[in-house]
């Protein structure tokens, strides 16, 4: 290397290379990092838990040690009526999201409001805890932030869960693990195109919609309709329920797989699920053998065609 | 092979390395278009293989894009620093049992990150979707020692300059190193939301941008004037085009995010330095297009320049459609579509491919001392290449204008689906020609190790006559 040229040749492949990451990953970097979380970002990252892929706690992306959302009418603490809550059920060892681990990505405001207010520093991942989010006005400006319910009110886990029968509980946080799994976003895009899109398929997310989610898994590679606000278009779960056995039962061109071995073993009544009786079924029907396709069995309440299912309807 | 990974390093013979790689990277390559053609089937008949989740599109996609571009693209390049490095210093590789350690723990590391993404074992990150201690072996395991080995060899030269080939080959390995670790740091430090979903759009641009482009373009700097006889025709065009790559590819990852909530001029920035990579573009597709000069029948004649200036005629449209599809003006109506999957392929299947084809020929036969078995194969590997591929990219990119017009016209997604159809079949079938050659071109390697015709010392493959 004793060569002149090659010292400053080295010296200006520093220069350049450095420059543009400063540009790339500097700047950009310090933009971000001023934006404030808005209340759907801390719905997002409260309901779906800390990571959404590969993690210590689920390994195998199997959905173990993730939030339960729940929707609950009474009062865990006192049993007294309350307007209908969306709460975030975090059972003992589950994992807190990043907005409670490290406040200040939620931004200045919201960090502050959850600190003081929502004393999300007492909560402990040992215990276990349950979050709301909330939004309050301060000096004219709605600032969303995330209560610890367990320190402000008294809610423990297990209290809330005993008032949130099945059918109020969504287990969004495995339904998100099933849909990174099933690389349902190699087909299915979480972000609409800033064009007539947004007609089609609602509004675009805004700048801070996202601080504390990981993965985002906007997808890149559309093959099938935008999903960011699918429970607002279709919020049945029967249909969703056909459509995850076998699309082509609801949507007879429909190029997507069929998943129904999220179903498991046994349907929501303990039955064993006939799988290949149900395809012969199936396939007698396709033929025009019969006149009606088989019945599409319930999943079951831990299975996790359930889970997915509850993560396609919360996305609103 | 194996034998090497324990043997004193002077019984290790030059180019074990190298020819290791090299074997590796083709059977990489039939696994990952099989694995493609598997899933284009799949698109274009959705019961086809139904009921399993292991063997579902959503399991094996990505399993197709990493095995392409961590195992053949990659690897080929591994192959083509180990051999085309020492070559142009008149020297020796650094370190053979680096190399061949280096290949071992390379396909091991790949395999055990393949299955467990088949798994489903995910981080949800599209191009970085390995799970972390994947990355790591990644990083430590296969970038580093390349790296260390091909700057070693560069220093250990016995010439004075350093060639083209070598600059990119240098500074490459390098960048991919800064490109795997930043890109994957969403992961080791929990980084999330816009971020997060930057730095995974930042490592799949730059892992183009910084690391198969230049590196398939620094192999075409070789074998062009190697085999042609004609020596380079612009060492400044060459600086041209290095220094534009390192200036003008690192920059526009944000154009892959487009209509996400980015900040704005980070969007605007990243536009403009897109159309920027025409600057490296041209500068490369000229410069060996006039190296060529009174050469072109050797563009008939043999086959390591057929594939090379295949290649390079591919960078043109690659190159016009990269610097055009992200600006505002056209990114609107085609992003997301398989207008997007066209131009990928393009790039890695067309462009990439085709150079890299090109020096793992012109490389085993060297190393191997052995003439091609037969050129007879080697042109229908060509051949089923270049029009299964022409099909693929063809079908896709009007499939993608389809979808774009059903994404303007609000046109209901279903009927899109329907119009696409007869296109998922053609590009399954240009999928499985490209599947097909590959099988070829393997036996073909296969037979050239084995009964090809010995090239006497001091003789070069391209000179002798072909028997087959």
């Amino acid at each position: 290397m004793a060569f002149r040229e090659y010292k400053i040749g080295a010296r200006m492949f520093g220069l350049a290379f450095g420059t543009s990451m400063f540009i790339t990953l500097y700047m950009p970097a310090v933009d971000i990092q001023d934006v404030s979380a808005t209340s759907i970002a801390m719905d997002r990252q409260l309901s779906f838990g800390r990571v959404g892929g590969f993690s210590y706690e689920d390994p195998f992306l199997q959905g173990w040690a993730k939030p339960i959302t729940v929707q609950i009418t009474q009062d865990p603490k006192t049993g007294a009526a309350i307007e209908s809550t969306r709460a975030f059920v975090y059972e003992k060892d589950v994992p807190f999201p990043n907005g409670i681990r490290h406040p200040r990505i939620l931004g200045k405001l919201p960090a502050a409001a959850s600190e003081s207010k929502g004393r999300i520093n007492e909560a402990s991942e040992a215990q276990g805890a349950v979050f709301i989010v909330r939004e309050e006005v301060e000096n004219g400006e709605l600032v969303p932030f995330i209560e610890n319910a367990t320190a402000t009110r008294g809610w423990t886990p297990e209290a809330t869960l005993a008032k949130a029968a099945d059918s109020q509980r969504l287990l969004v946080g495995k339904g998100k693990i099933m849909f990174v799994r099933e690389g349902c976003w190699w087909c299915h895009t979480l972000l609409p195109e800033q064009t007539q899109d947004w007609q089609y398929f609602g509004a675009p997310p805004m700048l801070g919609d996202f601080n504390g989610e990981s993965p985002t898994a906007f997808g890149s590679d559309r093959k099938a309709p935008d999903l960011t606000h699918v429970g607002s278009r279709n919020s049945s779960r029967e249909w969703m329920m056909m459509h995850f056995f076998n699309p082509r039962l609801v949507q007879s061109h429909s190029i997507m797989p069929r998943y129904d071995y999220l179903w498991g073993e046994k349907d929501a009544n303990g039955n064993t699920i006939d799988y290949d009786g149900w395809r012969a079924e199936y396939t007698a029907y396709t033929n025009g053998e019969s006149v009606y396709p088989p019945e599409v069995p319930v999943p079951a309440a831990d299975s996790e065609a359930r889970a997915l299912i509850d993560f396609v309807l919360n996305l609103k | 092979m194996f034998k090497y990974l324990f043997a004193k390093a002077e019984d290790i013979p030059a180019g074990s390395a190298a020819v290791y790689f090299g074997y590796s990277s083709i059977i990489w390559f039939v696994i990952g278009t099989g694995l493609g053609s598997f899933n284009a089937a799949k698109l274009a008949f959705p019961d086809f293989v139904t009921g399993s989740e292991i063997l579902s599109f959503g399991h094996m996609r990505q399993v197709h894009v990493l095995a392409v571009i961590l195992g053949w693209i990659s690897m080929a390049f591994a192959m083509a620093m180990m051999y085309i490095t020492p070559a142009l210093g008149n020297t020796k590789l650094w370190s053979e049992k680096l190399g061949v350690w280096n290949c071992f723990i390379w396909n091991i590391g790949l395999s055990l990150g393949l299955f467990l993404l088949w798994l489903g074992v995910s981080s949800g990150r599209e191009y970085s979707d390995m799970p972390f201690f994947i990355d790591v072996v990644v990083i430590l395991g296969v970038l580093t020692p390349l790296c260390v080995n091909v700057f070693m060899t560069i220093k250990t030269r016995r010439t004075q300059g350093i060639y083209t080939t070598n600059w990119f080959f240098g500074a490459a390995t390098f960048m991919v190193i800064i490109v795997f670790s930043v890109g994957n740091s969403p992961e080791f430090f929990q980084l999330t939301g816009l971020t997060e979903a930057y730095l995974t759009w930042w490592f799949a641009h730059n892992v183009l941008g910084l690391w198969i482009t230049p590196v398939a373009a620094a192999i075409s700097y070789y074998v062009v004037p190697k085999v042609t006889g004609n020596p380079l025709y612009s060492h400044r065009i060459g600086h041209l085009h290095f220094w534009s790559v390192v200036v003008f590819y690192s920059t526009p990852a944000a154009h892959h995010l487009m209509s996400a909530p980015l900040p704005e001029w980070l969007k605007s920035f990243a536009s403009v330095e897109g159309v920027l990579i025409l600057v490296p573009a041209i500068a490369f597709v000229s410069n060996l297009l006039l190296t060529m000069t009174g050469k072109w029948r050797m563009f008939v004649e043999n086959i390591e320049i057929k594939f090379t200036i295949t290649g390079v005629l591919m960078a043109i449209p690659l190159n016009m459609q990269g610097g055009f599809q992200q600006t505002r003006a056209i990114n609107w109506y085609i992003h997301g579509t398989g207008w997007i999957v066209a131009h990928a392929h393009l790039a890695l299947l067309g462009f990439s491919t085709f150079l890299e084809a090109a020096a793992v020929y012109y490389g085993l036969q060297t190393l191997l001392r052995r003439k091609l078995y037969s050129l007879g194969l080697a042109n229908f590997h060509f051949w089923m290449l270049l029009v299964g591929f022409t099909t693929y990219w063809v079908s896709m990119t009007i499939a993608g204008l389809i979808q774009g017009a059903g994404k303007i016209y609000e046109v209901p997604y279903i009927d899109v689906v329907i119009a696409e159809h007869p296109y998922m079949i053609a590009r399954w079938v240009g999928g499985t020609m490209v599947f097909l050659g590959n099988c070829v071109w393997l036996y073909n390697m296969y037979k050239t190790a084995r009964v090809g015709t010995a090239i006497p010392a001091g003789r070069l493959p391209h000179e002798l006559a072909y028997e087959r």
